[in-house]
């Protein structure tokens, strides 16, 4: 079954920009909030991963920070 | 299993250096941070030859599709803690293992400046961060403070002071530095108040930031914001590499060749005292650094 994943980022940083890409890459299908224009999806991504930075992103409730490959490969099980 | 060279570092110099240790079909290894490097955090990009106009993260794209092309082995994410010269081998220790090679090639830039001030660990990424670009939007409709009072900071204070409620600039000189066109700006916007000759001594809060304590000559006074951006410059990311001689900035001093003071090892980059931080002199350095390694490796041989 296809994993759930959702990218908080905002539009202007650069790494979210790279993780984006980097997914669509791998033909991983995501959502993403802008979490700059979007203040209840921001909450969302602090209270989830207990800090502000960008981007976030959650893979089947796996929070990972950052544009951490190994992370995120690990997280899909690719 | 010693490699032949490992490149700490992939932004414009590492990656550099790793496309002509691909071409000269050198045994390594990139051991990284991030792939881009300062050019991955660049706005737009109109002098790199080339290219007439490039934006930084499409840059760090284009890096990585370059090196992707022959296969280089890149440990990304990866810190580099010290480096150690054996008999005859170097030692890099990372925050996740520990390699040896015959050389090493430094490329590992610049990073942002640290206040050194209580609670600035703590509370980084939990409403403290040095990139205003990447995380300004999240902090709409709240009181912040920009520390510094260069154009970096500037450009911090100018991008917040559309979003954020209330914009503090921190600046522990008597007069905010700058451009004077950017120092205006700001100065002029009713978001933003200067607080000159003042001096942080503390990130306060609780789960995230809740307020920061501000020295003038007034005393001590507790300032209660959300966001708090760091922007006092850069300095070289050279803490792991005691090994080679630095310059009184922390850069490492290199030859025309690239050479540091340790037989083997060598730097380019944002990280040497080479004058004049380019995304295209970085390039270049890097090329001229693999290319020493590689008679290196060729004398020794």
């Amino acid at each position: 079954m296809a994993k759930k994943i959702t990218v908080y980022s905002t539009p202007t940083c650069p790494f979210c920009i790279r993780l984006k890409q980097y997914l669509k890459e791998n033909n991983v299908q995501f959502t993403d909030y802008d979490v700059g224009s979007d203040a209840a999806k921001a909450q969302e991504m602090i209270n989830k991963s207990g800090q502000m930075g960008v981007p976030v992103i959650e893979i089947d409730e796996k929070i990972v920070v950052g544009f951490d490959k190994d992370k995120i490969k690990e997280a899909l099980g690719t | 299993m010693a490699y032949d060279l490992v490149i700490i570092g992939a932004g414009p110099a590492g990656i550099t250096a790793a496309v002509y240790a691909a071409r000269k079909k050198i045994d390594f290894i990139v051991i990284t941070g991030n792939i881009g490097g300062q050019a991955a955090w660049s706005g737009d990009i109109e002098n790199y030859t080339g290219y007439q106009f490039i934006t930084g993260p499409e840059l760090a794209s284009k890096f990585e599709e370059h090196i992707k092309r022959y296969a280089v082995p890149v440990r990304e994410a990866e810190e580099v803690t010290a480096i150690e010269k054996g008999a005859g081998l170097i030692r890099v220790r990372t925050a996740k293992g520990q390699y040896e090679s015959k050389t090493v090639i430094i490329a590992s830039g610049k990073i942002s400046k640290e206040l050194g001030v209580p609670g600035e660990k703590e509370f980084k990424n939990k409403g403290l961060t040095y990139c205003a670009t990447c995380d300004g939007p999240l902090f709409a409709g709240k009181d912040v403070a920009v520390i510094g009072g260069g154009n970096s900071a500037l450009d911090a204070a100018i991008q917040l002071m559309k979003i954020a409620k209330k914009v503090y600039i921190i600046n522990n000189l008597p007069e905010l530095g700058g451009d004077r066109v950017m120092r205006e700006k700001a100065e002029s916007s009713p978001a933003v108040t200067v607080i000159n000759n003042a001096r942080v001594m503390a990130i306060k809060g609780g789960r995230m930031v809740s307020a920061i304590t501000v020295k003038t000559a007034g005393g001590e006074k507790e300032i209660p914001l959300e966001g708090v951006f760091v922007e006092i410059g850069l300095v070289p990311n050279s803490g792991f590499a005691g090994i080679v001689d630095r310059n009184e900035r922390g850069e490492i001093k290199i030859n025309s060749r690239n050479e540091t003071s340790v037989p083997g090892i060598f730097a380019a980059g944002d990280v040497t005292d080479v004058p004049e931080k380019q995304i295209i002199v970085a390039a270049g350095e890097g090329s001229k650094a693999t290319l020493s390694a590689f008679k290196y490796l060729s004398r020794i041989r």
